[in-house]
């Protein structure tokens, strides 16, 4: 087990406030894929917790023989056959984690291996791993020796690199924005139920401060219920970022144009036109790739272009890959600004000289004409072969999803137990929506009391 | 407990016979400093309680009241742990109510008016009847360290004792400032000089410090409040007491009512917005969003057409009123004309203007969770000098310091409560994982597993804790033990006891007729059916004691939810008992992003549980931190 979590995707946490990643501890059964990206010919998913023997119970007939591959049918929540898998039990504490271990070993499709990850989810008492916590359970209890937990510094980076340029890229976008609008709706609804808990001998809190956040709770739970039907906006989310950098009128939006073949970037021959991002989102190699056309990078004077600029900087910094584009033809062949960068020559078209055409390609990793299409093809097998090579060891999309899926299916199933428990007590509808918080809490980032007290205060005159 | 220099003649000298050696001194006789010093006391250290005046211990310097929500469960728990704050309360409560009484159990919180008199007094024989406890009068003017731990504390007479440990309680003492509009008075209270030296041997500890504000109303005397128009409020009937040694409250219940402030007051309080201290920017440090000055509610809530004023007696034989919600710092004179402009108030005269106070605090992150200062061995801080506000969240800390100085002294180790545990838990680990920006005031929706901590269950949950910490008395213990007993009995009663729908039906019970046979707690579980019910099928549950039959109802109508809770606070149990170094380099960790460095340096936690409620925490950093303590004690061992 040389390899340690590494196996295990980092979990990629939206987290447009940017500041309430945590890390809430639950005896939850946890559960990831702990083989490469599919597809892949076999996949392998690791189930550890006290819930593992329900789990087998549920989804393969019955606990199989301990510590023995045992050939056995998935079937999912409607009882279809997902998939035949080897199924192979370690109770606990003989096992990796110390708990009661499972691993099914599926044909690795990525939509077997979705199917499978989603029957998980769909357990009670489920959820997807997040990343380093089978090792960090492991050696709490005592199951890896210290040499094995050297490999974590590296996921940790990895995982804190991911996470800030996944928060920073939904931040900006339109998913970001709408999880970001439920956590609101969430904690404002909570704030009127735990006000009238907290605060029963406050006359500016109505005693019935809490039928609104019904109405509020109600609504959420069904656009939960329509996102998670709806996969449109799968794409959006997913996939790796190319920016493309170079100087005014290096011809940045020509080769957009070239690939995406459409006319996303307005294409001038007046330097600066490009004043904010445009995106081109194709799908390469099976990878989605966003790719995304930048300001010129030199010494601006007008203020939309300086603040154009200002961005494609910030895009840059948090992309998979950057493209340094320089005009073949121009007399001083500026280094890329940022190290690491994929050294493209535009304009190779205007080249006749065979001597020249040699000199240029030795200083640039690619040479295209966004006129002609020559090397276009070629630009887009290196992207391909970078992306492969460079993105850092996270989770694919696939995983991605899956994680959102089971976090936001607990949400909302969390949401129509308190909806449902209408002849309950109040504090136990209110115990359902904070278990409705902590899984959108693992999407939006953590919402905490404190998020609660501030809406509870700004809204209400407290004070008796 | 022998009393030095407060006899019953102010006497200036003091006994020779008077040792100068303690193993636990409290400095403190607040709400805090009481029930640290009795901790200690009870835990078999030789405990000394200095105080400025003996005659003020037990003061509350505040409102009249104790418990309310969140804070009536830490004083259960108080009581759980054998302290002193519930059986003074009962002793002391002139009003009792359990606010929330038509919500469930967990989230009931039991209340009282105190009269100041009675409950100070209850306090004090508390005190006087503790066993191992002396009182030292005097002003503690500064700490004596050597190497890296405590030695003695100095008094501003010169006088030098000796403690292995020293708990520090002094509330709003520490550099406070009063305002009342443009006047400042340096003063812990009014009357009561602050405590200016202590202050500067915190600092020179190199601990970080900060600056809070509270406030307080202007007191009126009842005798010129014309109540006849007011709506009042009674207390309960019977009133149900704070201590489960107590089985009824015998002092005399009052009256409390209500007012509102109107269009007038507001306006008045507009006009004048610029001698108050809040607004004149004469006060900069932060006060309590929960219990807002009314200038405050005036600036941010001034559309509402009135802000009630609950009228709370300060006592039996006391006609001075407490208006709670009008705390304020407007000067006198402003304070006069708001008062009058409010109904039954127009010819209510002022005893005492009202005030507001600022004071330093040490960032609570500087300590363990056993409340003991991480850097200064010995040296413990409870109450608000550690930023929270309220007796209770006061007295919880002074217990749990007083408990830990006692151990430490002793040359044990500290223990803690977890959060899954009690409210007490929650308090501390708050406190010291995340530090506070405002004055900390406890609510139910800060602990996570409200429907197992609750008000009517801390014995349970707390006092086996308190007999293994040598904290609880053997007349306590074997109240514990009978009850207990009792509701074990209920418990194995109800378990045992079943039925088929159609015998239910019989006695009026309606279920599914799918032929099984449920037990008694389990048709307890549903929301239309109490024991009374049950005792139609089953008269023998006519003999379960109201105690025990209150505790299996809840138990029965939250089992789901409890058995969810338990399997989580087990989990957070085996994260909470695995140490990790407080004294890791987190920049010399690889991986762990700068901000997580320096969130982890601010908390130093001591655990991995405290650890995975640090911000930004992942299971992969988490794991590292644990990798770096067991190198770090590989290293050591070699």
């Amino acid at each position: 087990m040389g390899s340690l979590d590494r196996t295990v995707h980092p979990y990629l946490v939206a987290n447009p406030s940017g500041t309430k990643l945590g890390v809430h501890m639950s005896g939850d059964t946890i559960f990831a894929l702990s083989s490469g990206a599919p597809p892949a010919g076999v996949a392998v998913v690791r189930i550890s917790g006290s819930g593992v023997r329900f789990g087998l119970e549920t989804l393969v007939d019955s606990v199989t023989e301990p510590r023995r591959a045992t050939l056995r049918s998935i079937r999912g929540g409607d009882g279809e056959v997902i998939d035949r898998a080897l199924v192979l039990f370690f109770p606990g504490p003989a096992s990796f984690t110390g708990e009661d271990v499972a691993e099914l070993h599926i044909h690795g499709g990525r939509a077997v291996v979705a199917a499978v990850l989603s029957a998980l989810g769909a357990l009670h008492g489920f959820r997807a791993a997040e990343a380093g916590e089978f090792t960090r359970q492991a050696f709490a209890n005592q199951r890896v020796d210290l040499t094995q937990v050297e490999g974590l510094a590296d996921l940790v980076a990895a995982e804190t690199d991911t996470q800030r340029r996944q928060a920073l890229r939904q931040a900006d976008g339109a998913l970001g924005r709408l999880y970001e609008g439920w956590r609101e709706q969430l904690i404002r609804a909570r704030a009127l139920i735990e006000a009238e808990l907290d605060f029963p001998e406050e006359d500016d809190i109505p005693g019935s401060a809490s039928v609104q956040a019904w109405d509020t709770v109600t609504a959420l739970e069904k656009e939960i219920v329509n996102h998670i039907a709806d996969r449109r906006g799968e794409r959006l989310r997913d996939g790796a970022e190319v920016v493309i950098l170079g100087a005014p009128n290096a011809g940045k939006s020509s080769l957009l144009n070239a690939i995406a073949r459409r006319d996303v970037a307005i294409v001038t021959p007046e330097p600066g036109t490009t004043r904010d991002l445009i995106e081109v989102r194709l799908d390469l190699a099976g990878l989605p790739v966003t790719l995304v056309d930048t300001a010129g990078l030199r010494e601006a004077e007008g203020e939309i272009e300086r603040e154009g600029i200002r961005r494609a900087r910030e895009r840059a910094g948090i992309a998979d890959v950057v493209l340094w584009l320089v005009d073949a033809t121009a007399s001083d062949i500026a280094p890329p600004p940022l190290p690491g960068a994929l050294r493209v020559a535009t304009k190779i078209d205007l080249i006749d000289s065979a001597a020249e055409r040699r000199r240029v390609a030795a200083l640039f990793d690619v040479c295209v004409s966004s006129v002609t299409g020559e090397g276009v093809n070629d630009l887009l097998r290196r992207l391909a072969e970078r992306m492969a090579a460079d993105v850092p060891p996270v989770e694919t999309p696939l995983i991605t999803r899956s994680r959102h899926r089971t976090a936001l299916l607990g949400c909302m199933e969390a949401i129509r137990s308190a909806i449902g428990g209408v002849a309950d007590p109040v504090e136990l509808r209110a115990e359902e929506l904070r278990r409705a918080s902590d899984a959108l809490g693992r999407v939006t980032g953590r919402i905490d009391v404190e998020d609660l007290l501030d809406v509870i205060f700004r809204e209400f005159c407290i004070g008796k | 407990m022998k009393q030095a220099g407060f006899d019953e003649s102010p006497c200036p000298g003091y006994p020779s016979a008077m040792s100068d050696k303690f193993d636990v001194i409290v400095i403190g006789g607040g709400h805090a400093g009481t029930e640290a010093a009795a901790a200690a006391a009870r835990s078999g250290a030789r405990s000394a309680l200095v105080t400025q005046a003996f005659s003020t211990v037990g003061a509350m310097s505040c409102n009249p009241a104790i418990g309310g929500l969140g804070k009536g469960h830490l004083v259960r728990e108080i009581d759980a742990l054998d302290g002193i704050m519930a059986v003074a309360a009962d002793l002391g409560g002139i009003q009792f109510r359990v606010l929330n009484r038509k919500k469930g159990p967990a989230v009931r919180g039991p209340r009282a008016q105190a009269d100041r008199k009675l409950y100070r007094k209850a306090v004090q024989n508390l005190l006087k009847s503790q066993a191992n406890l002396e009182v030292v009068e005097g002003e503690a003017a500064d700490i004596e360290l050597q190497a890296g731990k405590v030695q003695a504390v100095i008094l501003g007479d010169g006088r030098r004792l000796t403690a292995g440990a020293v708990v520090i309680t002094t509330g709003t003492f520490l550099r406070g400032v009063i305002h009342i509009g443009e006047v400042t008075i340096p003063a812990g209270r009014v009357g009561e000089a602050p405590s200016v030296g202590l202050a500067k041997t915190l600092e020179s500890l190199g601990l970080r410090m900060g600056r809070l504000k509270t406030g307080t109303p202007p007191r009126l005397d009842g005798k010129t409040i014309d109540f006849a128009g007011l709506e009042a409020q009674d207390g309960d009937e019977p009133p149900e007491p704070f201590s489960t040694l107590h089985e009824a409250v015998h002092t005399v219940q009052v009256r409390c009512h209500i007012t509102r402030t109107t269009q007038c007051t507001h306006a008045l309080i507009a006009a004048n917005l610029h001698v108050a201290p809040m607004y004149s920017g004469q006060i900069t440090s932060h006060g309590p969003r929960y219990c807002p000055s009314i200038e405050d509610k005036v600036v941010r809530f001034g559309e509402r057409n009135g802000h009630q004023i609950f009228l709370e007696p300060e006592g039996l034989d006391d006609d001075t009123i407490y208006p709670n919600g009008i705390s304020t710092s407007l000067p006198e004179h402003v304070q006069r004309e708001m008062v009058a402009s409010i109904p039954g108030l127009e010819k209510a005269r002022i005893v005492r203007p009202g005030y507001a106070i600022e004071y330093d605090y040490v960032d609570p992150r500087e300590l363990k969770p056993t409340l003991e200062v991480k850097a200064v061995g010995g040296l413990f801080l409870a109450g608000q000098i550690n930023g929270t506000t309220g007796y209770e969240e006061a007295a919880a800390q002074g217990l749990i310091a007083g408990m830990n100085a006692a151990r430490i002294a002793g040359g044990g180790e500290g223990l803690t409560i977890g959060r899954g545990d009690g409210y007490v838990g929650v308090l501390i680990d708050d406190l010291t994982t995340r530090g506070v920006s405002e004055p900390y005031r406890m609510f139910t929706s800060r602990a996570e597993y409200r429907l197992s901590l609750r008000a009517d269950n801390a014995d349970q949950r707390l006092t086996p804790f308190g007999i293994k910490a040598g904290l609880v008395g053997e007349r306590r213990a074997s109240a514990f033990a009978g009850r207990m007993d009792l509701l074990e009995r209920a418990r194995a009663l109800t378990k045992g006891l079943s039925v088929t729908p159609n015998e239910a039906e019989a006695h009026g019970i309606h279920l599914n007729h799918d032929g099984v046979r449920r037990t008694a707690f389990e048709l307890l579980a549903r929301p239309d059916v109490g024991l009374g019910d049950l005792a139609r099928v089953w008269p023998e549950l006519r003999s379960v004691d109201r105690f025990a039959s209150d505790q299996i109802e809840t138990e029965a109508k939250y089992a789901v939810y409890l058995e969810r809770q338990d399997a989580d606070i087990e989990s957070l149990r085996r994260d909470d008992a695995v140490e990790i170094s407080t004294e890791l380099d987190y920049r010399a960790i690889a991986g762990l992003s700068n901000e997580l460095r320096d969130k982890l340096a601010a908390v130093r936690p001591g655990t991995l549980g405290q650890a995975g409620r640090v911000e930004g925490m992942t299971p992969a950093a988490m794991a590292l931190l644990l990798a770096e303590t067991r190198k770090r004690s590989g290293r050591r061992a070699a």
